[in-house]
């Protein structure tokens, strides 16, 4: 049969629509400009970290300034302060922030001989991330366990939206609950002296963390195909058995993910952390007394710094550190989700 | 419904027994008044179009459609003269004493040997040695030792589509069932992987009960000393094998082994 001449000629006349030209090229900038959006923060961010490493600045010495050296309204007594003097004068030989005080256990940048030794806030972070953790991930993970294994479909679909709905829930709520009733709490439970402390402040932070743990667990053991637990089912094991010994060892890498993921948000949560924990830049292991992390420090300090001076640079140094902590977590978290997860169920 | 000529056997011989049995998913009634016995050491294969209920019947012989939500099942199911759907009866033992094969194999994502050890393992079977020897036997039953033997450390999903089924086998085989449910065992293999899960029933027959659904008439034909003729949810006719594919009674069941319909 012979074409109709009229379709061949509307066919081969290849027309240019410009509207369709336009909304395609439109999505193409708006998906890049938000990336370069991102790269422009990190390239800032590193940027205002860098006069750290090139730009010394001249150490002052306290005598020249004529002040007493104080930290908050204690003043340092004789022993600490002949110690001071001792390292003060090894510092003034130095120029500028070196390493060496970057890596001290003092966090003083506002006291007349400014110290800017990170130890304590990342230790401070650590804590609390592995606090919150520690309470977060068995509750979230079980609770995951529980509405993609065990639950009856009503539950299913009250339970996953309502902790999802926690996961939209402004910290400065979450941290004005844990400064309020929280931290009473826990203070007349274990009869604490500080009633701000790491401890509390991680109870908090888990709150905001177990959303994001359970919501990817509970997606990563919902994937497992129904056929593995009608496998163990029929082999006359229990359902719990079958929770336990075939459904969650599948769901390994995703549940590894989610608390990886877990892990990246406690560590750059800020205004719960700010609100629960005291703030005291302490180096100690004992959970009960109160820390400050990283991103506090930015929050509380960002606002109140001499533009372009050390400290303001440190505060800069302390973002990137927080950057690339939660980069990699995130990027370890990806890898494993789609990686590992997908090979385990299309065989090796 | 279904034709009784199937009387001339020995009736002590029956394993599981249907009785009117009536399954429901939600308001859709899956199967109809099915009453139907099954032989000792005999394969009985189901057949007949997709949708008809056979799988569903199936799935009723050791509860697991217990897992579906809405679902309901009127009658009885008598496993030895005791009715498997009674208050009494705990699941777990059952499925332990009526094994499945699923029609998509569906190893564990575990080494072939945990795959195998998984069932006695369950159990509380941990004596390192005894395992080893279940496993062994159970691979062998199933024809996959002599491929495996040598990495039995590696993932039962690293196998080919045939060897999988064949471990499912081995899995199932492991826990020493009495009667064996085949859901379409071999509908998703090749020609020379489904010749060898053929042989495989052939074999197993002398130990066990087999209850086989299948797409594949030949297959019926070739591996079943009886065969079931299910349509909409009814069994048509039930017979000897020979019988049904030789003279059926019913013109239904000629017509769609014929290849009329279906």
């Amino acid at each position: 049969m012979e074409i109709p001449k009229t379709i061949t000629n509307t066919m081969m006349k290849k027309r240019f629509r410009l509207s369709e030209f336009l909304a395609e090229k439109l999505i193409t900038a708006t998906a890049f400009i938000s990336f370069a959006f991102i790269v422009l923060i990190f390239v800032f961010v590193f940027r205002e970290t860098l006069p750290i490493f090139s730009a010394p600045e001249p150490a002052v010495s306290l005598e020249e300034l004529g002040e007493q050296e104080t930290y908050g309204d204690i003043v340092l007594s004789d022993a600490e302060r002949a110690a001071e003097e001792k390292e003060k004068t090894k510092v003034a030989a130095e120029e500028g922030v070196t390493v060496e005080n970057l890596a001290g256990d003092r966090w003083q940048p506002i006291s007349g001989k400014p110290k800017y030794g990170l130890l304590p806030l990342i230790v401070g972070s650590l804590k609390i991330s592995l606090i919150s953790i520690f309470f977060a991930a068995p509750i979230a993970i079980l609770a995951a366990l529980f509405t993609a294994a065990f639950a009856p479909r009503w539950a299913k679909e009250t339970l996953k939206p309502a902790i999802e709905i926690l996961a939209g829930f402004p910290s400065v709520v979450i941290g004005f609950f844990a400064l309020v009733v929280l931290a009473t709490f826990v203070q007349d439970i274990f009869g604490l002296e500080y009633r701000l402390n790491a401890f509390v402040g991680g109870l908090a932070l888990s709150l905001a963390v177990i959303p994001i743990i359970y919501t990817i667990s509970e997606d990563a053991i919902s994937a497992i195909p129904k056929s593995l637990t009608e496998a163990s089912l029929a082999l006359g094991a229990t359902k719990w058995q079958t929770a336990l010994k075939v459904i969650l060892p599948a769901a390994t890498p995703g549940i590894f993910a989610a608390i990886l993921l877990g892990v990246g948000r406690a560590f750059g949560e800020t205004m719960i952390v700010l609100m629960a924990t005291g703030n005291a830049a302490l180096l100690s292991a004992n959970p009960f007394e109160p820390v400050r992390t990283m991103s506090a420090t930015i929050g509380a300090e960002m606002a109140e710094v001499v533009f372009g001076e050390t400290h303001y640079n440190v505060l800069f140094l302390i973002g990137s550190i927080l950057f690339l902590f939660t980069f990699t977590l995130n990027a370890i978290a990806e890898i494993f989700i789609r990686q590992r997860l997908m090979k385990k169920f299309r065989g090796s | 419904m279904y034709s009784h000529s199937y009387k001339t056997l020995q009736p002590t011989d029956v394993r599981i027994k249907t009785e009117h049995l009536n399954i429901y998913y939600g308001k859709k009634q899956a199967i109809k008044d099915v009453s139907l016995d099954m032989f000792t050491h005999r394969v009985t294969a189901l057949i007949g179009p997709s949708g008809c209920g056979k799988s569903t019947y199936l799935r009723s012989l050791n509860r697991m459609n217990d897992l579906i939500e809405n679902s309901r099942t009127e009658g009885n199911v008598l496993l030895d003269g005791v009715n498997i759907y009674d208050k009494q009866v705990d699941v777990v033992e059952l499925r332990k004493k009526v094994g499945m094969i699923f029609q998509k194999s569906n190893p564990f994502p575990k080494s072939i040997f945990e795959n195998v050890a998984y069932g006695p393992r369950i159990n509380g079977m941990n004596d390192k040695k005894k395992l080893e020897d279940i496993v062994e036997r159970s691979l062998k039953q199933a024809a996959l030792w002599e491929e495996v033997k040598d990495d039995l450390a590696k993932s039962g999903l690293s196998l080919s589509g045939g060897q999988q089924q064949r471990l499912c086998i081995a899995r199932a085989l492991a826990v020493d069932p009495e009667i064996l449910l085949m859901d379409e065992p071999a509908s998703a293999l090749d020609p020379i992987a489904t010749a060898k899960i053929e042989e495989l029933i052939y074999e197993l027959k002398n130990t066990y009960t087999i209850v086989i659904v299948t797409h594949n008439m030949q297959q019926a034909a070739r591996v079943s000393d009886y065969t079931g003729f299910f349509y909409m949810g009814e069994l048509i006719e039930f017979d000897e094998t020979k019988k049904i594919f030789t003279m059926p009674a019913k013109k239904q069941t000629e017509d769609y082994i014929t290849g009329r319909f279906g």
